[in-house]
């Protein structure tokens, strides 16, 4: 008998007696003999509740908890307890894909409400329930520009996340898909480059904020993309769509990103929330579950998933896309998340990201011991350039508990600072860089 | 009939409201460029906690979870989902571990994801394993991408068809054209097995290979695999596995011994982390030797008492942002370590008894076109009395009356009326006696007041929805509303 396991040996005899089988490996039959394992797996033995839970901090405490000035797509940002306790309710957290509406209305209420808030951050027309992560979602947003373009080409900024890069190559590599990079220039997506090559390209992705959290300008750059017939992708983190000119305003055919910033914790990179809207027009060649609104037969309101013959499990080999799941926990505790901040909270803490990060920038300046890189405007993250051994800087830092800013080439630094970091954690960090010989 | 609770969280939005509890910093106010800023700000709802609080918890009561009661859904494998495995999983030390921390600051979760691989290979019987793939169907992409990068790297590129039987996943051919392959479907027999003849004649050297479930889709195990996989590498092809149905196999049989090159494994479904409505789930990818390195990036290697993240040689690439859903592969690595290799045996016979006597006990009223032993699930075609036109649909939804969630309906496609169940191994002969009843309750009622099951569901909080209207006057967002 095992806690998970609940049959008697009574019990088994007379499920048996009702089957018609003398033992269980009787059910087995069709199994050829050659075929069936003889002896046990070669794993370790059960463990009891209490030398597992021993077991679990043991090594959870091998992990070190820090004081985070790092990003680079992963954010440690502040989240109200809400969020988890809701999350953790049973009805939640243990059903299944809503494919019996009647009893799923929960999940597909909240869905409803993550597509309007998703539609409301990006000033987009429409969002579908959520995707694996943020570069999936981007990936999936050139296959849309794929479809609805028939090109094989995409023009995809080098200021991305290379971690995002990679992602869409290999996503495209086996696709029969060209990925050519737009150089950077000074920081930012060369858009002369754009011009020069967008003709017969499927579309452009860009990023915003950028890898080194620059703020680019793309006022005007989808009048260029949208004259030679291609798509608008931008893929952008969530806090910064608090500030930014939306991808809406800024006439986006798809936009794209990770929401982990708002309201999912870092847990080693995993599971976060990819997001993807688009136009009305594009509706019907983007990807996974979309949630809509009917009646059922007394009239009343419902939720359904709609739209469903874009998806695998009618399209099969002619699908766009195999996904078949949404993150749909994750975007539950967006949506929480997004609630509980609200309006003027959503607003709040981007600038309180975006303030510490340029307290932090300035101070580290005047301690000389860096320089500037780049000279335009920045969100959360930005680049220094150290003067300094950086390896040792950064053990120092942990040394001391803190995770320093990740090194992206030779001497130069990327720092992050979110709305979590305090005056006093901001002042630690830069009395630690004073001292620091 | 239920009250519903009809409210939208915008519903409750109060100018001035706040739901947060926040420090300012008070530091100097940075101003952006204008013309680099939004014009006006995101139009989301402002409540206070409690607001929210109850809100989702009204919003929550409107779900069947499986802790609510008996979820046979086929294909699903809804197992408990032991509370163990989340208090474990998101503990401080691993909840606020940041991914691009140095390795020596996160030895414990690289651990843990290194030993899962291990288990999953041991139990599996395949060489080696990366947790990367964020879900079912993105386990299967990352398998297709080792099949091209393997054949592409014998400069063997020809190989551009993937062999998938017409009982296969909706994933699997979607899968292997968004890998860029041309999908070869075949016939399946009457009991969804493959037909080796119509296999032997789309055999040949275009083959890249064969995408098979086993047990299949309706809950037969593939007595001819090592035909099958035979044939298959014979003809220069790989065989990949798909996972879905593994939990049948538990203490029983291996998928690498069957001759399998590759395999994906849904976490969510045998290894008891949970569905969350749709996700998060998780679903490695796992290979024989010779695939190893082909592997997606990056990979966990243990080299003394240390553990590492690294590159694999030839790997396809990157799949994801980081190193996949750890917070579900968290969750599995508990369930594994509490059931041990002397309960894991347990699970496969249990589930495969547990659906054999929902199957024997209902054969005589529900039609079973597939005879014989099943294995962890398997499929009724309708009623046997179809006399008085009540459809698998409507069974369905006058089981959602009695307080059961529905079978698994209209899959696989190979039967009209398929209802396919699947009990799990966790559900206790009470509760498998306690289905059994209603569904001969439903039957009875489809020829005695045919109407009650034709319009159910009656007692939900909603009932049959209006699809079509859903389709032609699309409301997506709240402002679709107003």
């Amino acid at each position: 008998m095992h806690k998970y396991l609940p049959h008697t040996n009574q019990e088994i005899k007379e499920m048996l007696d009702k089957i018609g089988a003398s033992s269980i490996d009787d059910l087995f039959d069709k199994i050829p003999k050659s075929l069936k394992i003889k002896k046990d797996y070669d794993i370790p033995e059960a463990m009891g509740d209490d030398e597992l839970t021993n077991h679990m901090h043991d090594l959870a405490n091998k992990n070190q908890e820090l004081l985070i000035f790092r990003g680079a797509g992963s954010y440690d940002h502040y989240t109200p307890s809400a969020v988890k306790a809701l999350i953790s309710r049973q009805e939640f957290l243990t059903s299944y894909t809503p494919y019996q509406p009647e009893v799923a209305q929960g999940t597909l209420q909240y869905i409803f409400e993550y597509q309007s808030m998703v539609t409301e951050l990006t000033q987009m027309d429409v969002s579908n329930a959520s995707m694996y992560d943020g570069s999936t979602a981007t990936a999936e947003a050139m296959f849309m520009a794929h479809a609805q373009t028939g090109k094989k080409e995409i023009l995809v900024s080098s200021t991305l996340n290379p971690r995002i890069i990679d992602v869409i190559k290999t996503y495209a590599h086996y696709k029969g898909l060209t990925v050519t990079l737009i150089p950077e220039k000074d920081g930012i997506t060369d858009v002369n480059f754009i011009k020069a090559n967008i003709q017969d390209k499927m579309g452009v992705i860009v990023s915003n904020p950028n890898y080194y959290g620059i703020i680019e300008d793309y006022n005007g750059l989808a009048d260029i993309i949208h004259e030679a017939g291609g798509l608008f992708v931008i893929n952008q983190e969530g806090q910064s769509l608090a500030l930014l000119k939306t991808p809406g305003e800024l006439d986006a055919d798809i936009a794209c990103g990770d929401l982990q910033s708002l309201g999912i914790p870092l847990s080693f990179g995993g599971a976060y929330i990819g997001y993807l809207a688009t136009k009305q027009k594009y509706v019907r060649k983007m990807p996974g579950r979309i949630c809509g609104i009917t009646t059922d037969v007394d009239g009343k309101r419902a939720f359904v998933l709609t739209l469903q013959a874009r998806e695998q499990h009618i399209r099969r080999a002619k699908a766009n896309s195999n996904i078949c799941s949404n993150q749909s926990l994750n975007a539950l505790a967006v949506t929480i998340y997004l609630s509980l901040v609200g309006k003027e909270g959503f607003v709040k803490f981007a600038k309180e990201s975006l303030n510490g990060a340029h307290y932090l920038y300035n101070k580290l300046l005047e301690t000389k011991k860096f320089e500037k890189v780049y000279d335009k405007p920045f969100f959360k993250e930005f680049v220094l350039k150290a003067n300094f051994n950086v390896e040792k800087f950064n053990s120092y830092l942990l040394d001391q508990g803190i995770l320093g800013p990740l090194q992206i080439k030779d001497d130069q630094l990327l720092f992050a600072v979110t709305e979590k970091r305090t005056k006093a954690e901001l002042d630690l960090l830069i009395e630690k860089v004073v001292n620091f010989k | 009939m239920k009250k519903l609770y009809d409210t939208l969280i915008f519903d409750l939005s109060k100018e001035g409201r706040i739901g947060y509890q926040y420090k300012e910093k008070h530091l100097d106010e940075v101003n952006l460029p204008t013309d680099l800023i939004r014009s006006t700000p995101a139009s989301l709802p402002e409540v206070s906690e409690f607001d929210v609080v109850r809100h989702y918890t009204n919003v929550s009561q409107k779900n069947f979870g499986v802790e609510t009661g008996f979820y046979p859904l086929g294909s699903c494998t809804m197992k408990y989902n032991p509370k163990i495995n989340d208090e474990l999983a998101t503990i401080k030390g691993f909840a606020n571990i940041h991914p691009l921390q140095p390795e020596h600051t996160m030895q414990g979760l690289l651990q843990i994801y290194y030993e899962t691989q291990e288990m999953l290979s041991k139990i599996s019987g395949l060489k080696a394993y990366s947790l990367n793939p964020f879900a079912g169907a993105h386990g299967e992409l990352a398998g297709l991408m080792i099949i091209k990068a393997y054949h592409q790297k014998n400069k063997d590129e020809k190989r551009t068809k993937i062999i998938v039987p017409d009982s296969a996943h909706g994933t699997n051919p979607a899968s292997a054209t968004v890998c860029g392959f041309d999908v070869v479907e075949i016939k399946s027999n009457i009991d969804g097995t493959v037909n080796v003849d119509a296999l032997k004649a789309v055999l040949s050297d275009e083959i890249a290979g064969l995408m098979l479930t086993n047990p299949n889709t309706a809950g037969v195990f593939e007595k001819d695999i090592l035909e099958i996989s035979k044939l298959v590498h014979e003809a220069g092809g790989l065989l990949y596995y798909d996972g879905a149905n593994l939990n049948a196999l538990l203490g029983h049989a291996k998928p690498g011994d069957m001759g399998f090159d590759i395999t994906h494994i849904n976490l969510h479904k045998t290894f008891s982390t949970p569905h969350g409505g749709g996700g998060p789930g998780s679903g490695p990818v796992g290979v024989c030797e010779k695939l190893v390195e082909f592997l997606p990036n990056p990979i966990v290697t243990k080299k003394g008492d240390t553990y590492h993240l690294e590159l694999a040689k030839d790997s396809i690439g990157n799949l994801g942002m980081f190193y996949g859903n750890a917070s579900v592969y968290l969750r599995a690595y508990v369930y594994l370590r509490t059931l041990g290799k002397e309960n894991i045996k347990d699970v496969g016979s249990l589930a495969v008894l547990n659906a054999n006597y929902i199957k024997e006990s209902l054969k005589d009223i529900f039609d079973l076109p597939i005879e014989g032993n099943c294995m962890h699930e398997f499929v009724f075609d309708g009623l046997k009395d179809s006399s008085t036109g009540v459809k698998t649909l409507d069974i369905a939804k006058r089981l959602l009356d009695y307080g059961y969630h529905a079978p698994t309906i209209y899959f696989p496609l190979i039967f009209h009326q398929s209802m396919m169940i699947e009990p799990t191994e966790v559900e206790s002969k009470d509760t498998l006696d306690g289905f059994i009843e209603i569904m001969r309750t439903v039957a009875k009622e489809a020829i005695e007041n045919p109407e009650l099951v034709k319009t159910a569901p009656h007692t939900t909080i909603v009932r049959r929805l209006d699809e079509v209207k859903a389709v032609k006057q699309p409301i997506l967002k709240y402002k679709d509303i107003q």
